[in-house]
């Protein structure tokens, strides 16, 4: 029994592996048809991504927003709910972040980054509370309604930065330095990079999703009512509030992959003709990542190596565009599990498929 | 400015707004009712989106003329299908996720339409632009009717005549022929579907197609009448805008022709409400948000309860209760 658990566990685990593998063959089969060399591709992007400081610098720029935005995924998922509002979330938190900066321009450093970002986390909590609520209270399918949310997000923060926060340059004024992630230190050791605290910030997330979810009693009871809400129920759990409390840690989590946008990387925020991205990925990290934190950590930083490393693609002439039909195509094959698993067994023989 | 002044700006260019939500709406309503959940819309109208411009340009280039933009209409639905069989793939076969097959269509496509732009226009990250597009015209002799005349029948691409024409007839053979009935009853519960005879995985295959094909001719549409080119940012969140009408409208096919009427007509509201002296004082963001909060509303019960089909986002398998 305890043989077939461990099998079953590597076999999991073995899956993103092979989604990886098979995305990034898919991808050498398109480069070959479209008359590329997908050697010499991926070469490039390896070298750029562990050979040249700077972008290996800007990698982890790339990874710590898409690091909270796949926590933010996986948290839900691990109540059993699909979380497509990152995007949103990130939006409110980034302003949140930056107009919270921009109120205390006083306050010692210590005191005013941990202020921003939780004032960011419950900005995001806010947008994730809702969708909570109506699922909890009228039973609405939060995938609509996270996606709803997203571009009542995306309109009303551009119309308060218009409104209230408007410098030259369509965005908003820069913040103070006393709430800048922004350090000296990781900009030298990554020659001139824009790599910033906030992948503290990041593995202290991915450290807390750990910690809420194995060690602590509520955390348990969210991880049931993913697994089974009527035994749950049964348990004596409240299901609809931890669902609700389940969406408020997810867009928590997602305020707080906002201000690193907004405390880090930009030191300001732009007004957005379209979305980020970052949270549309942050779900292809999540699954990739099997909603584990550690998983997450390793998916964010694949995913950012591919993204920065497809720069270095063009300078072959191969559109980078091609990086987002790879990760596409990962997340294809990441869902498609079963048809793996399947031939798994069969490669196996006798192998049951569950 | 008068009232007729004012709505004989609005309407027109609502209705432009909306035909393109409206084709896709549809889709969304054929796919969604066979219980195979679309989040891939906004990528299928990428599609269109990309086909529309390309085959346009190429047939102004084989000299066909304003004949062009229609036979991309075409040649975009049957692409927008194929495209879907992806999604079907994955959904129906391979029992994936069907909500994370649709933010791969999406990502996949943006993704791969950009680079074949890339690749077909010599590193160009957008579509020339076309030259033959299907102009706004005023329809003879009806253009003439007074106030129905400006209102309705003048400056309208013909297009949006042939969405509004397609709602009526999605309605009719999704509710009044044997093919519809099928279609819901696989929506509903595949399980007494199948015990009747009716192939359930086929008939999901059939309603993500046709999906497909409806939000490749949406894209299309879009391209040919509004954006006359292609972009990274043509379509950007029009097909989820078409997926809210779609549940706003109630998964039936003529609510969602007036969802998609009625967000069209804040799009335009939003747009050209500057011009209009009571609407200058409303700020264009409420215009611009309201469709959305409209459809969490209709989802929450406050304006008229929206049930989705019972077996959406449940892949069947046979045999297991």
């Amino acid at each position: 029994m305890r043989n077939l658990m461990k099998s079953n566990k590597l076999s999991n685990a073995l899956i993103p592996v092979i989604s990886v593998l098979l995305g990034l063959i898919a991808g050498a089969v398109i480069m070959v048809i479209s008359g590329y060399n997908p050697a010499s591709a991926y070469l490039s992007i390896f070298q750029m991504v562990f050979m040249d400081p700077y972008y290996a610098g800007e990698t982890f720029v790339t990874m710590i927003p898409l690091i909270l935005s796949g926590l933010s995924v996986a948290f839900a998922f691990r109540t059993g709910l699909f979380n497509i509002g990152v995007e949103g979330q990130l939006l409110v938190g980034w302003l949140a972040s930056v107009a919270a900066a921009l109120a205390v321009p006083d306050l010692p450093k210590i005191l005013a980054i941990p202020f921003c970002i939780l004032v960011a986390a419950v900005a995001g909590g806010l947008w994730g509370f809702i969708p909570g609520l109506l699922k909890a209270r009228f039973h609405v399918h939060e995938v609509i309604t996270t996606i709803m949310m997203n571009y009542i997000a995306l309109h009303m923060t551009n119309a308060i930065i218009r409104n209230f926060l408007f410098a030259k340059g369509e965005h908003t004024p820069v913040i103070p330095d006393n709430a800048s992630l922004s350090s000296q230190f990781l900009t030298d050791l990554t020659t001139g990079s824009r790599l910033h605290w906030g992948i503290i910030v990041s593995l202290i997330g991915a450290f807390v999703m750990w910690f809420l979810l194995w060690r602590t009693t509520k955390g348990f009871e969210l991880r049931a009512v993913g697994y089974n809400p009527d035994a749950s129920r049964y348990a004596g759990m409240n299901v609809n509030r931890n669902i609700i409390i389940s969406l408020v840690i997810a867009g928590a989590f997602a305020g707080a992959a906002g201000s690193t946008l907004g405390l880090g990387t930009y030191h300001f925020m732009t007004i957005n003709g379209d979305f980020t991205g970052i949270g549309f990925d942050g779900i292809a990290v999540a699954l990739l990542g099997l909603n584990t934190s550690f998983g997450v950590v390793l998916a964010a930083y694949l995913f950012a190596a591919l993204e920065t490393g497809g720069i270095s693609m063009q300078s072959l002439g191969i559109p980078n565009d091609l990086v987002q039909v790879i990760i596409a195509l990962i997340i294809f094959f990441v869902a498609s599990s079963y048809i793996i698993k399947w031939a798994m067994a069969r490669l196996k023989k006798g192998g049951e498929v569950s | 400015m008068s009232l007729m002044q004012i709505l004989e700006i609005i309407i027109p260019s609502a209705i432009l707004s909306a035909t393109p939500l409206i084709f896709t709406a549809l889709g969304g309503v054929f796919s969604e009712r066979s219980g195979v959940v679309n989040i891939g819309l906004e990528g299928l109208m990428i599609i269109g989106a990309f086909v529309g411009a390309v085959f346009t340009i190429w047939f102004e280039h084989l000299g066909l003329g304003a004949a062009s933009p229609w036979l991309s209409l075409v040649v975009a639905a049957i692409c927008g299908g194929l495209f879907s069989l992806l999604h079907a793939l994955a959904c129906v076969t391979f029992r994936a996720d069907q909500t994370v097959s649709g933010v791969a269509i999406n990502f996949l496509a943006l993704g791969l339409t950009v680079f074949l732009v890339k690749k077909l226009f010599q590193g160009s990250g957008q579509t020339p632009f076309i030259d033959y597009r299907i102009d706004k015209a005023n329809v003879p002799l009806l253009h003439d009717i007074p106030i129905i005349g400006p209102l309705f029948f003048s400056h309208i691409a013909y297009t949006s005549y042939v969405a509004i024409i397609f709602s009526f007839l999605v309605w009719y053979v999704i509710y009044k022929t044997p093919f519809g009935l099928r279609l819901r009853s696989v929506g509903e519960h595949p399980m007494a579907a199948d015990t009747l005879g009716i192939n359930v995985s086929r008939m999901r295959y059939i309603g993500v197609v046709l999906s497909g094909a409806f939000g490749g001719i949406g894209g299309a549409v879009y391209v040919v009448t509004i954006a006359t080119n292609f972009g990274p940012t043509t379509i950007s969140g029009q097909g989820f805008l078409a997926l809210a009408a779609m549940i706003f409208g109630k998964w039936n096919p003529i609510g969602a022709l007036g969802a998609a009427l009625f967000f069209g007509f804040a799009q335009s509201l939003s747009i050209t409400g500057e011009s209009i002296p009571l609407l200058k004082e409303v700020p264009s963001v409420y215009l611009l948000i309201a469709p959305y909060v409209l459809t969490i509303l209709a989802l929450a019960g406050f304006v008229g309860r929206a049930e989705a089909p019972k077996a959406i986002g449940i892949p069947y398998i046979k045999g297991r209760r």
